[in-house]
């Protein structure tokens, strides 16, 4: 830390001037204070939501990656806009990242030197997964072991991935100017340490900043109700929900599985506005929850702390792990999340 | 230079172990540091050297100063000299040869001088070219050394020499050493040697300086070209740094980033909070069309951040200067927040805007309530926060969204003295809105914590009113009038500031009364009101706001002659600020928005004359205030109205007693009705030379002598 020199004064209009700018509310940044001041002042989250509709995703889409993306365990984590990003040089950053992975990874190695790295990392785009056209284009990183053999039709063990996305972004979109990407919404599958470094190279390339994105109770339930709310073909699995219960020397957890039918059928009992959900529907259910399980057990749930929930749709931890299950409400999925995503970027 | 750690092969083995992991660590953090300004790339291990050479050469302008310890015996010398005697003899010092600080450009050029001679065995100079390669980044120019180019280039017929001496040409290959020439010959060595990889590196790189020249494709898979001449001296390199002095010695750059590297990696987010100052990755710049990594690499136009040191050099390079990469590094740089200050580039603004924001709201120790570890980090990451911003006159917008998100969950203890300097540094806005955001949290916490935090609040709220009137003050001139949809106008800002003011006067008249009339409370809340009571003529703004009534009653009946000394002082100031307006009002004739209500004058006049009423005239409380006689009567103190005035105030009581006494030294009774008629002049400059000057000044400019009780 160089000491500041206070005797040289800086100049004083310029704080003036964008005093001036502040007013005038037409700076990004002006309008990025004007959310933040709505966001803390009003209830957190709006009162009613969408129910998610059925496959949103854009025509373009290629299945083959959608699939590879379904019924594997996602770590989120909030992203701010990326600086002077560019999707027409992902083939650059591609070679610029798997370099600087193979500098972060010798750290550990210094003896063994002369062996090689054999590890590749692609950038993709994942075409129409975005939900509206403003939305930025999502893209895939992945780190690809590369084989041994020099057969060229050898399949590349994937090592890593991670996946950026916006879905229904408009209210970031709103606050930055054109150089930044935002793609609030980070998953990441595959070792941390793959994770940090990846990371680390994005925060250092695109002057971002990750941040680990927790779920709390109140959206847990928020998506136990949206997700109970859609209309599926078939049910795959239980719809299942965990508290935990602080206590020593080890917290005790109480899991509650329902079958996805009878949860559907309390939804629907719950369930007055067509197509939307409202805080108090969500509440309403969740305490019907709690009593039918105080009825049986005399247990408050209510005073515990909901976990995770799992549903067909997708399942959710509180510590911000997700899965998602079920193709036709992917879409629908990563827009609560991106939603919650720039909340806590905000 | 030159000077050379001896010791031992023994010692080095057995440390050898011992440092590997955090030497290995070591390594890697430098080599990430560099890699940001690498703009290649494309190499995995060997770009790191090339870079660091490249680097080295561009620092040579700034680090000419040369290096202390010339005057030791040039051990290299020393060494290479050996050459002669066996090989067996050069072979050991060589490999005990590490430098303590630089190696001098000087000594290395006469070691090679001494390679000539052709009196060393081909061992040696295969293990003297090792340990030039491994000690590259030590020597402190190469200049000098680029000059022997041709004859290192020569040294590549020697098969034995030749794997180490490409990887030393690797380093030290400059844009202007590739020759078509060196092109041919190198292209002959590889057709007789076949494709050896130390070659093909030598060729790849002049092949990405002089991409015309070498037409032969060159496999684009192999990343590792050379075998690591550096194991041998590696752990011995970091002990000998470790044992003489401490941590090594960082690169020149870092100087100018932050000191503090954090020593837990806790999170991958952040090995140090504040990003170190890099220049612009240049990824961003290859994005651009028609600009290749040679062009960047050559490329004159900008000014390099790790060069900046000094203010003229900002001035003459600010049209060129390249940005941090990432942008949380100004804070910890002064000539970069000069910058920030006078940019208009709103997009700088917004990157630092969303690091600071989340950095803040990551790093809070009550925020994710489960760090609280770090609290000393995050201490330090707040001041320098707030160094910035005392150094801007500025608060940041991010610090302000914090404060909104943070302090509903803040216990009033954590980070007290940081937070409640964040809040003076509130950007100035409308005070309505701000309120249910910060305000009225800030209110609970007041109203339910001790005395102290009391005060320290007011004291910040102080300042915050302080600052705020300042920018105002300079907005005014800047701009009379601005119309805009917000609250812009004029008015509109006055009334967020008196909001503010009334809201500390709210704050105050409680707090008076949960604390019982504290003095030290008093006189926090009357250092708040001597800053009010002057902005008319300090500020130039068009507000006068009064105390309110209980700050006003608890002051003048106050014990304590310094709170009624300082009540006089304000009550002076109100006195000269509302005359001045008084007389604008009446220069300027024109009906101005700002002409105070009579209600402001009205009240100023009925608080005058309680003041007078208490202290001259022994005749308080005319108007407004009755006490049923027969409380007073109760209480005993029926005649409260002589016992109301300079002579029997209860702050000044005690003057009274020792100016009589300093009257008549020998009495043993003093008749406190004597002072009057000349004793009560005299009375009065006791007073005023016992340092009551507020009380002197209101006298002066509030009562005429004629009314001498």
């Amino acid at each position: 830390m160089d000491s500041y020199d206070t005797s040289e004064s800086t100049p004083r209009h310029s704080a003036s001037s964008r005093l001036k700018d502040y007013f005038i509310g037409a700076t990004p940044l002006q309008k990025r204070l004007e959310s933040v001041r709505k966001l803390t002042s009003f209830i957190p989250t709006p009162p009613r939501r969408k129910i998610p509709q059925c496959s949103q995703l854009q025509e373009d889409n290629d299945p083959q990656k959608v699939a590879f993306l379904l019924h594997k365990q996602w770590t989120l984590y909030s992203l701010t806009p990326l600086y002077k990003f560019s999707y027409t040089n992902l083939k650059e950053y591609s070679r610029l990242l798997s370099a600087f992975i193979a500098a972060e990874k010798q750290k550990g190695l210094a003896v063994e030197v002369g062996e090689d790295f054999n590890i590749k990392v692609t950038f993709s785009t994942l075409l129409g997964m975005k939900g509206t056209q403003r939305d930025s284009e999502a893209f895939l990183v992945q780190i690809l072991s590369k084989s041994q053999l020099p057969y060229e039709n050898r399949e590349h063990k994937v090592l890593w991935t991670g996946w950026f996305c916006c879905i229904f972004g408009d209210s970031l979109l709103e606050t930055v100017s054109e150089d930044f990407t935002c793609v609030p919404l980070f998953l990441a599958n595959g070792a941390e340490t793959n994770t940090a470094i990846v990371g680390t190279w994005f925060q250092k390339t695109f002057d971002c900043y990750f941040s680990p994105l927790a779920i709390n109770a109140f959206n847990l339930s928020w998506m136990a109700a949206m997700w109970t709310a859609c209309k599926m073909d078939q049910y795959m699995a239980a719809t299942e929900f965990l508290w935990s219960v602080p206590c020593s020397p080890q917290s005790l957890d109480i899991s509650y599985a329902i079958h996805p039918e009878d949860a559907k059928a309390l939804w629907d009992s719950v369930h007055k506005t067509p197509g939307e959900v409202t805080q108090e529907e969500v509440d309403l259910f969740m305490d019907c929850l709690y009593s039918h399980f105080h009825r049986h057990f005399k247990i408050h749930l209510s005073a515990t702390r909901l976990v995770r929930v799992s549903t067909s749709v997708a399942s959710a931890h509180t510590d911000g792990k997700i899965k998602i299950l079920c193709h036709k409400y992917l879409i629908g999925v990563l827009a609560y999340l991106t939603e919650l995503a720039i909340f806590q970027i905000d | 230079m030159g000077r050379f750690n001896w010791m031992g092969t023994c010692a080095i083995m057995s440390s050898q172990k011992r440092v590997k992991d955090s030497q290995a660590q070591k390594r890697t953090s430098q080599v990430s540091d560099t890699y940001e300004t690498n703009p290649a790339g494309e190499e995995k291990e060997d770009l790191n050297d090339s870079k660091r050479s490249l680097k080295h050469g561009q620092d040579n302008t700034a680090d000419d100063c040369g290096h202390a310890d010339d005057q030791g015996e040039d051990a290299l010398q020393i060494a290479v000299r050996y050459f002669e005697k066996g090989s067996a003899i050069n072979t050991r010092i060589l490999k005990c040869m590490i430098p303590t600080t630089l190696i001098s450009e000087d000594s290395v050029v006469k070691a090679v001088s001494w390679l000539c001679v052709g009196k060393c065995s081909g061992s040696t100079k295969v293990l003297f070219y090792r340990w030039l390669v491994a000690m590259f980044d030590f020597i402190d120019h190469k200049d000098q050394i680029n000059l022997l180019y041709g004859f290192f280039f020569a040294s590549l017929q020697d098969d034995a020499l030749c794997p180490y001496v490409c990887h030393l040409l690797y380093l030290l290959t400059r844009k202007e050493n590739v020759k078509p020439f060196r092109v041919r010959k190198l292209l002959d060595l590889q057709a007789k040697m076949g494709m050896q990889p130390h070659l093909q590196a030598l060729l790849s790189l002049y092949k990405f300086f002089a991409p015309t020249l070498i037409s032969v494709s060159l496999p684009a898979r192999k990343k590792i070209y050379f075998k690591n001449s550096e194991n041998l001296w590696k752990a011995a390199l970091f002990a000998v740094r470790q044992r003489n002095q401490g941590p090594p010695p960082e690169p020149l750059k870092l100087m100018l980033g932050p000191a503090q590297v954090h020593p837990v990696k806790r999170k991958w987010n952040s090995c140090s909070v504040i990003p170190v100052l890099n220049s612009s990755s240049c990824s961003k710049e290859c994005g651009k069309k028609g600009m290749t990594l040679s062009d960047y690499l050559s490329s004159n136009g900008s000014f390099p951040l790790e060069q900046l040191k000094s203010f003229p050099q900002l001035l003459q390079n600010i049209h060129c200067l390249e940005l941090p990469s990432q942008m949380g590094a100004v804070l910890n740089n002064s000539l970069l927040l000069h910058y920030i200050n006078c940019v208009k580039d709103e997009s700088i603004l917004l990157r630092l805007y969303h690091w600071l924001s989340q950095t803040l709201q990551e790093e809070c120790i009550w925020y994710k309530m489960n760090n609280y570890e770090h609290g000393k980090e995050f201490t330090n990451f707040l001041d320098t926060i707030i160094r910035a911003e005392c150094f801007l006159q500025e608060g940041f917008y991010s610090c302000e969204t914090f404060l909104y998100k943070s302090l509903p969950l803040w216990d009033g203890f954590c980070c007290r003295s940081q937070f409640l300097q964040l809040v003076s540094w509130i950007p100035f806005s409308s005070f309505s809105e701000l309120k249910p955001l910060l305000f009225d949290h800030l209110a609970q916490l007041f109203f339910t914590s001790t005395i102290y935090f009391k005060c320290s609040v007011l004291q910040s709220l102080k300042e915050l009113l302080q600052n705020w009137l300042l920018w105002l003050s300079a907005d005014i001139h800047m701009k009379p009038v601005m119309n805009s949809p917000l609250e812009t106008t004029l008015g509109g800002s006055m009334n967020s500031v008196s909001e503010l003011i009334q809201y500390v006067g709210r704050l105050s008249t409680t707090a008076v009364r949960l604390e019982n009339n504290s003095t030290f409370l008093l006189h926090f809340i009357l250092d708040f009101y001597e800053k009010v009571c002057d902005i008319y003529i300090n500020y130039n703004l068009p507000l006068v706001v009064l105390f309110p009534l209980g700050i006003f009653y608890s002051a003048l009946l106050s014990l304590d002659s310094s709170i009624l000394n300082q009540l006089c002082y304000i009550m002076h100031r109100y006195r000269n600020n509302l005359t001045a307006a008084k007389k604008n009002e009446l220069v300027q004739k024109t009906k101005s928005e700002f002409n105070f209500s009579s209600k402001t004058y009205q009240e100023f006049n009925h608080y005058l004359t309680a003041m007078v009423g208490c202290l001259w005239t022994s005749r308080p409380f005319q108007k407004g205030l009755y006490i049923d006689p027969e409380v007073l009567e109760k209480a005993g103190i029926a005649e409260y109205k002589n016992s109301l005035n300079l002579v029997h105030h209860p702050a000044l009581l005690s003057y009274a007693v020792s100016f009589l006494l300093q009257e008549c030294p020998e009495e043993t009774t003093v008749s406190m009705s004597s002072v009057r008629g000349k004793k009560w002049n005299w009375y009065l400059d006791y007073l005023f030379s016992e340092g009551l000057q507020g009380l002197k000044l209101f006298i002066r400019s509030s009562i005429h002598h004629s009314s001498v009780p």
